[in-house]
């Protein structure tokens, strides 16, 4: 038939040649990461993690055939039913998970390891897409904003209490596409004013900051109307500005956990710290990246990575492996793929007819570049140690499908893009 | 109206991908540090040392060679004891030193070796080898220390130490580093560089627990050691260790040179110590033990120790008259006067008996041609331009200044010129009559042993030496380059030189006959230097010699400190020594056992009570 010959004809080919790029890259990379000089095991050996990757990806490649013959339609009608199923499986974690590093974010069966966060992100993205594109609803309304933060709250909350702050934060990943839909700008205004007011405050002495504080005041009431509660307006501003600066000491040393302070201190206030201790993971991690030079080591020549020099290695700081090895060069070739993939994932949502769709592929760009930023920003030292993969790269059977689940779910609501003009 | 942000989105794409293009360019391109950082992880610097140099005696005999020794090194993370009196039982270390040891290292370096006990010696590390593999992060790192076949020499050899920090800032060459063995004193300061060879280095790399994971760059930066040259030096070891044991008991020294050759072939110094208690485990402590000891066995004598010359001095006096022809050396001198006291009579004196009776008032006539040659008509500057003459040529043979003997330490004695009389008397306010005890070898003259032995040597060259020296060549992979040393002449002439021997041939027969050697002709001089004390202890005994008087093999000076006259315990101190070396033993017969005679002299223990 020719309904069979012309499938693929919709499918975006650029996307997937970026896919299997990214991916065949990473697992040379985890076998980099891997390997012993004086074993010198095999790519393929299922003992080491460049082999269980194989399997992985194998696996990934079947999920991706699924979706592929699955019906484009399912993941908008069913995204409730998933969000839900996801939500009690965070909270079923929370209750008979396993505790890894410290964080209880995984179910064993087996030998078999998932971690239910991963594929939270994806299914909170389909619920929210899906809640937007009920007609009528603007993002601009208070109701609505609520409910929204509180789909996002929900997942968040959760993961926060495994504790794993850097799979929560990715949540945040989808304010792009509430962006996108027209969340309005003030709040990302405000969020990014609260955490560069909290870097400050690390950097600088409270005093100092006091003082510019008390100089912006003094000019926004000369400048406005002089009228009492404008002036009344800006005052109780200017005292939650100020609490929130002594809020940000005591957050720092009372709430947060003694390694997220050293984490935070490794990248403000890096001589704090001890290199041999705390400042270890970061100082490791920044010399095998360094250490690459232009056009790297070569493959399998990298001494930091092959003397164990960087803690998780294949993991979360993969990255360092590629630099070590490849340099500059690999580096920039790597972070190009991604900005590409990225580019080419908010194009393919923009051409996007439903607003459900567009939003989710603003979603999946989202979620790919928030990984990316923070996890290459972390080994860089530009972002405090959060334990988040590098998509497609890093070593781990849940973050790869996850991704790709996610890539290939909008592929193929991407290659139906025309039907759903017809629905509409 | 929303269209707008799909650029914003687009936007912060693309500059985060900027932001790390640049970052990294910045990490990997522009800075270097963490290259060097990645190098100084995984690159672990093995030290080879390489083997000091021996040292051989002239007949080529083992004086000096290396032990092995080990020190017991721990990494620290890798390093548990259970129960920690057990394991110093085990390694013989008190459990103050092995806490304190412990965490030193720990704070050099928790993955990186340290000293945990320094100096096992090879017995130490047989009993304790077998514990070594039950303990996790302990391994033996062997070096050498010095050893030595005898006893002796002592002072000439020197001994090893770490390298102090002062020498570590005044070394430009940078080759030593803390830790590191160099020579203290003696040949070991002196050959130093001869001697250490150099250290090799090999680069390994390392994981982040220790574990050596191959060679850096196949090898291609290390570098083997390279081992010291050997010494020969030209010490007769047999006959050094003759000296030592006749001068036991006793404060002198011994110097015995060749003439031919200016080599010294014993050189003996008492008291002394032995070399192989200042090298090893307990040097610090035997060194203290030592330095504090009351006798000063640290004190080299032999180039050390200043004296006046007495009456040996009388040969340089002749020497020095005759070479300034103010005598002829047959020339008789009719001396009728007493200027000072005197063992020999008034009489007609020629040079050779002068010697042979060390007639004192025959010297003040001879010293005082040399002194007033009449060519200034003013007393006073006359005596002045025959002083500056008299110490010239008093200088030429070595005299008031180092004679270069290759170890540190050699002083210069004093040989006393116008300056001097001019500071203690005052310009044109002195004359012979001011000075005339120097004829005798008394007054602000200073003397070595080493430079009377040296004397000895230039007489039996009949005017010439040689620099003395220790070393005469260096082996290096069995290959043997000899060193060379200047000639230095004494005098314009040497036609005189007969009349001299001839003298101190007699002298021994007469003040030294207990020394005679049968069928060996010794030419010498006694001699006695004030000790300087104004009581009864007896001044010191002082003789030099050579011997045969024809092809002379053999020049001696021996001081034996408040031994009294020259004849005895001196002179027959060096006519065993002569001896020993020509006949190559000691021939007993008839009434008086030389030997026994001078071992049974205690000095010493006399001056202690």
């Amino acid at each position: 038939m020719s309904r069979e010959g012309n499938y693929f004809a919709n499918i975006d080919w650029l996307v997937i040649f970026i896919y299997l790029l990214l991916t065949i890259l990473g697992w040379f990379n985890i076998y980099a990461s891997v390997y012993d000089p004086v074993q010198n095991p095999d790519i393929f050996d299922l003992s080491i993690n460049s082999g269980k990757q194989l399997l992985w990806i194998g696996t990934g490649f079947v999920l991706i055939l699924i979706i592929l013959l699955l019906d484009f339609r399912i993941y908008e009608s069913f995204s409730p039913l998933f969000y839900g199923i996801f939500l009690l499986l965070l909270i079923g974690v929370l209750l008979f998970g396993r505790e890894v590093n410290g964080a209880k974010a995984w179910f064993e069966i087996g030998a078999f390891r998932l971690q239910p966060a991963e594929f939270t992100k994806f299914v909170t993205a389909l619920f929210l897409a899906r809640y937007l594109n009920t007609s009528g609803l603007k993002l601009t309304q208070l109701n609505v904003q609520f409910k929204v933060l509180l789909i996002l709250a929900a997942p968040i909350a959760l993961i926060m209490l495994q504790p794993d702050t850097g799979s929560a934060m990715i949540f945040l990943a989808l304010l792009i596409p509430l962006y996108r839909e027209g969340f309005p700008a003030i709040y990302l205004i405000v969020g990014i004013s609260i955490v560069v007011l909290f870097i400050l405050t690390l950097l600088v002495e409270n005093l100092f900051i006091f003082i510019g504080l008390g100089v912006l005041f003094v000019l926004f009431i000369l400048i406005q109307e002089k009228k009492w509660n404008k002036i009344l307006g800006t005052l109780v501003v200017f005292i939650f500005i100020t609490s929130f600066v002594f809020a940000t000491d005591y957050l720092l040393n009372n709430v947060l956990k003694n390694y997220q302070r050293s984490r935070i201190e490794a990248i403000f206030k890096p001589d704090l710290v001890d290199p041999q201790a705390e400042g270890w993971n970061l100082e490791q991690s920044k010399i095998a990246i360094g250490s690459g030079g232009f056009s790297g080591k070569g493959f399998l020549e990298g001494t930091q990575t092959k003397f164990g020099y960087v803690p998780e290695q294949s993991t979360d700081f993969i990255f360092s492996t590629l630099a070590e090895e490849h340099g500059w060069l690999g580096s920039a070739f790597v972070i190009a793929l991604f900005i590409v993939l990225v580019s080419r994932l908010s194009f393919i949502a923009e051409r996007q007819k439903s607003p459900f769709a567009r939003f989710f592929g603003y979603a999946v760009a989202g979620i790919i570049f928030f990984h990316f930023t923070i996890n290459i920003a972390m080994t860089m030292g530009l972002f405090p140690v959060v334990g988040i993969p590098l998509p497609f790269f890093s070593y781990g059977g849940s973050s790869f499908w996850s991704f790709t689940v996610m890539l290939f779910v909008l592929l193929k609501i991407d290659m139906h893009r025309a039907e759903v003009l017809m629905r509409n | 109206m929303l269209e707008h942000r799909r650029l914003v989105i687009q936007g912060l794409f693309i500059l985060t991908g900027l932001v790390f293009l640049v970052r990294l360019f910045a990490l990997q391109v522009t800075d270097s540090t963490y290259r060097l950082k990645a190098e100084r992880n995984i690159i672990q610097t093995i030290i080879e040392y390489p083997f000091r140099g021996l040292i051989y005696d002239r007949n080529k005999e083992l004086i000096v060679h290396n032990e092995p020794i080990y020190d017991i090194m721990v990494v620290p993370r890798d390093f548990y004891v259970e129960d920690t009196a057990a394991f110093c039982e085990l390694f013989r270390i008190d459990e103050a030193t092995f806490l304190e040891n412990l965490k030193e290292a720990r704070e050099y370096s928790s993955v990186k070796p340290s000293p945990l006990l320094k100096k096992i010696s090879h017995r130490e590390y047989a009993s304790i080898q077998d514990h070594l593999y039950q303990f996790k992060g302990l391994f033996a790192n062997p070096r050498t220390v010095r050893r030595y076949t005898q006893p002796m020499l002592a002072h000439q050899l020197g001994y090893i130490g770490e390298v102090s920090q002062r020498q570590l800032d005044r070394d430009s060459s940078g080759y030593y580093r803390s830790g590191d063995f160099i020579g203290i004193t003696g040949l070991e300061e002196q050959y130093e560089e001869v001697l250490r060879g150099e250290r090799g280095k090999s680069f390994r790399m390392v994981n982040v627990n220790g574990i050596a994971k191959g060679s850096f760059k196949n090898g291609e930066l290390d570098t083997a050691s390279v081992a010291g040259k050997n010494l020969i030096t030209t010490i007769d070891m047999d006959l050094q260790a003759y000296a030592e044991k006749l001068l036991k008991g006793k404060r002198g020294s011994v110097v015995a040179i060749e003439p031919s050759t200016g080599e010294i072939l014993v050189m003996a110094s008492s008291p002394s110590y032995n070399p192989n208690e200042l090298s090893g485990k307990y040097f610090g402590k035997n060194f203290k033990e030592i330095e504090k000891d009351t006798l000063s066995p640290l004190f080299n004598r032999a180039i050390m120790a200043t004296y006046p010359p007495g009456s040996i001095f009388k040969t340089v006096q002749a020497l020095i008259a005759l070479d300034e022809q103010v005598i002829g050396p047959y020339e008789k001198v009719n001396v009728n006067k007493y200027y000072m006291g005197d063992h020999a009579d008034l009489g007609i004196y020629d040079v050779a008996k002068g010697l042979e009776f060390s007639s004192n008032n025959y010297f003040y006539e001879v010293m005082r041609r040399v002194i007033n040659q009449k060519e200034s008509a003013n007393y006073f500057k006359d005596s002045r331009l025959g002083m500056e003459k008299w110490a010239e040529a008093v200088r030429k043979f070595g005299f008031g200044s180092r004679l270069g003997l290759d170890i540190p330490g050699e002083v210069a004695g004093k040989v006393p010129d116008v300056e001097t009389y001019d500071k203690m008397h005052g310009e044109l306010r002195w004359a012979y009559s001011t000075i005339y005890s120097l004829s005798i070898g008394q007054g602000e003259m200073l003397v070595t042993p080493l430079q009377v032995a040296n004397l000895a040597a230039i007489i039996a060259n009949e005017g010439h030496y040689i620099t003395p020296h220790l070393v005469k060549g260096i082996e290096a992979k069995g290959e043997y380059t000899p060193l060379e040393f200047e000639k230095h002449e004494t005098g314009k002439g040497t036609d005189y030189y007969p009349a001299i021997i001839e003298g101190m041939s007699r002298a021994v027969k007469r003040t030294a006959n207990l020394a005679v050697i049968p069928d060996i002709e010794m030419v010498g001089k006694t001699g006695t230097a004030e000790n300087g004390l104004k009581d009864e202890t007896l001044d010191h005994s002082v003789f030099m010699a050579y011997a045969p008087r024809e092809n002379p093999q053999i020049a001696v000076a021996v001081y034996v400190e408040n031994a009294g006259w020259g004849g005895l315990a001196a002179g027959i101190t060096a006519s065993l020594i002569i001896e020993k070396h020509i006949r190559g033993f000691i021939n007993k017969k008839g009434w008086f056992d030389k030997e026994n005679y001078v071992l049974e002299q205690r000095y010493l223990e006399a001056v202690e009570n």
